[in-house]
């Protein structure tokens, strides 16, 4: 069963908002999937290697020389705030 | 028109009996009457598939056509198109034009189909019904008042309603095949690997594969064909050579060994579903098939072990969306940090199920946790792989029911987050596994349609092409048309 602190700290480590409103039912629905997904723990995994992709395959290397040509121009046309070549996001403070 | 084949227009078009130009009129008139009905568009792409048809008609007078040229099709919104509003679905991409092609994209375009547009789905993939988009419901042709399944419910919407000659989507855990069944076309999820997710918006980068949804195997083995092989800006693409996929499904029918799992013919199954598909299975037998039960131990654990691994992926794909370099941002608030404006423009940007599932992958990875449930998933989900490949030694296919039910109500199954995963049982499976899997209509219960599930091992696409095909020439459940739209 989760908690609201629960969803906090997954909200705050997922950079994600949500609402107080929408908090208790994002609490129900998520701990119905946890119960699911427990269904997990039942079975005996002992010795089974964790298979991470369906591929029997190493990753593909390439030489290490640019290849990209700079679009930045293209690209930056979807950014919500851009200045002299750069993106502009609320002060950092430390 | 709209009621030939792909493989019937590609005729057409090579023998001039109509030219590229008036087909691509007469869908962006069908769609002009139907797609505001059905939802099934969130672009229509009107001039750029006329300049696009004019191209083709071109070609195909200086013989210079594939059998792809002037076939108008749309392609699912997660895939990027250049200059064309991409949103997969989503507020947080509500204003993202993609400076680029994907690589399904280009080559089909390349091979001359007209891009009719971007179709409706489930926001980021994320649904088996098409009801999370932020562009509201697709509805199903059938039934209107009937989801048409999901996540590729515009692109299954659009063919089933033949509003497009065929459409391109994705299937992670079952979104290609499962608005297959439920809207009555083909749909065909390839190997892993086969087709290139260049260009494609990732959701889980170990399962999502690009496919297609027809109205016949033998449709989909010509775009499988163009779309399919090695692409060296996907680091997960096969370099094996792409069969002539087109031609060998016309080979004569071989010897072949149906497994069919018993253990999905529970309670979790409507009887007469069960039935439909139990009938379809029968007429494989006729056709010269050999039916035998089998047993896939930890298959029980496919819904589980995705709903852990799916969504892990998923938040980490998907943090690349912070309102940073593109993707919606929040109005400015005052005394904001940069934590807190990520936390906003996501929460704005994103729908509440991308929401739970995100949520849910932070949950499963984070420390104390990792071990117990990511680990733990991805070990059933090499069990659960084990199982098909123990299975093929003994038989060439795995069968069963496509999807538990026909198309259900809008809004029937979006408050019970598990009803709706478990639309997603007979499906999961091959994404687990990297496995080829089709979906194709087998009969109808209450007037809707239910699919036959077939999965493939490794890169037998063509084989899995040629036994739909065999079926389909023996039945014409495929060749059905709901009434408005005939």
């Amino acid at each position: 069963m989760l908690r609201p602190e629960d969803i906090d700290r997954l909200c705050r480590l997922a950079r994600l908002e949500i609402t107080p409103a929408e908090v208790p039912d994002v609490t129900a629905k998520l701990s119905s999937i946890v119960a699911m997904v427990d269904q997990l723990k039942a079975c005996d995994t002992t010795g089974v290697t964790p298979m991470a992709h369906p591929l029997e395959r190493a990753q593909r290397l390439r030489p290490d020389v640019v290849t990209e040509i700079d679009r930045h121009e293209l690209y930056q046309g979807n950014a919500p705030l851009v200045e002299r070549d750069l993106y502009l996001v609320p002060k950092v403070i430390e | 028109m709209h009621t030939r084949t792909l493989a019937q227009l590609a005729d057409d078009l090579r023998a001039r009996r109509v030219s590229a130009t008036e087909l691509t009129r007469h869908y962006l008139g069908r769609i002009e009457r139907f797609a505001g009905k059905l939802n099934a568009f969130i672009t229509v792409t009107a001039d750029q598939a006329l300049a696009q048809a004019a191209v083709a008609d071109r070609r195909l007078a200086d013989g210079k056509a594939t059998p792809l040229t002037g076939i108008p099709l749309a392609h699912k919104d997660i895939f990027c198109t250049t200059g064309v509003k991409t949103s997969c679905g989503s507020r947080m991409l509500d204003n993202f034009v993609s400076p680029y092609d994907a690589t399904i994209v280009e080559r089909l375009a390349n091979a001359g189909a007209v891009m009719l547009g971007k179709t409706n789905m489930d926001e980021f993939a994320m649904g088996s019904s098409n009801e999370t988009s932020f562009y509201g419901p697709v509805r199903n042709p059938w039934d209107l008042s009937l989801v048409p399944g999901g996540s590729s419910g515009g692109s299954a919407a659009a063919v089933a309603a033949r509003i497009a000659a065929a459409a391109t989507a994705t299937d992670t855990g079952g979104s290609i095949r499962q608005p297959a069944a439920l809207s009555g076309i083909t749909g065909l999820k390839p190997t892993y690997g086969r087709v290139s997710r260049y260009g494609m918006i990732a959701f889980a980068s170990s399962l999502d594969q690009a496919g297609v949804l027809t109205q016949t195997a033998e449709d989909a083995a010509l775009l499988l064909e163009a779309m399919a092989g090695f692409d060296e800006r996907d680091s997960t693409s096969l370099d094996d050579p792409v069969p002539r996929y087109s031609q060998l499904i016309h080979e004569p029918w071989e010897k072949l060994t149906i497994g069919v799992p018993e253990s999905f013919f529970d309670d979790g199954l409507e009887p007469e579903n069960a039935a439909a598909v139990r009938a379809a299975l029968a007429e494989l037998e006729k056709l010269g098939a050999k039916l035998k039960s089998i047993e896939l131990k930890y298959i029980h654990l496919s819904v589980p072990a995705y709903y852990v691994v799916a969504p892990a992926e998923a938040s980490s794909n998907l943090s690349r969306f912070d309102g940073v370099r593109f993707g919606h941002r929040a109005k400015r608030a005052a005394g904001e940090d940069l934590t807190t404006f990520y936390m906003r423009n996501r929460g704005e940007g994103f729908g509440a199920e991308v929401k739970r599932r995100i949520l849910t992958g932070t949950y499963v990875l984070s420390a104390g946790y990792f071990d117990a449930y990511y680990l733990q998933a991805q070990k059933a989900r090499k069990l659960i792989s084990d199982d098909f490949a123990r299975a093929f030694r003994d038989v060439d296919f795995v069968a069963g029911p496509t999807s538990p039910s026909p198309a259900f109500g809008i809004g029937q199954k979006t408050n019970d987050p598990i009803a709706m995963y478990l639309n997603d049982v007979y499906t999961i499976g091959a994404n687990l596994a990297g496995l080829p899997a089709i979906s194709i209509p087998c009969g109808f219960v209450r007037n809707l349609p239910v699919g036959l599930h077939l999965v493939a091992p490794p890169l037998a696409e063509a084989r899995l092409l040629k036994v739909a095909h065999h079926f389909q020439r023996a039945t014409d459940w495929h060749a059905r048309v709901p009434t408005s739209y005939a």
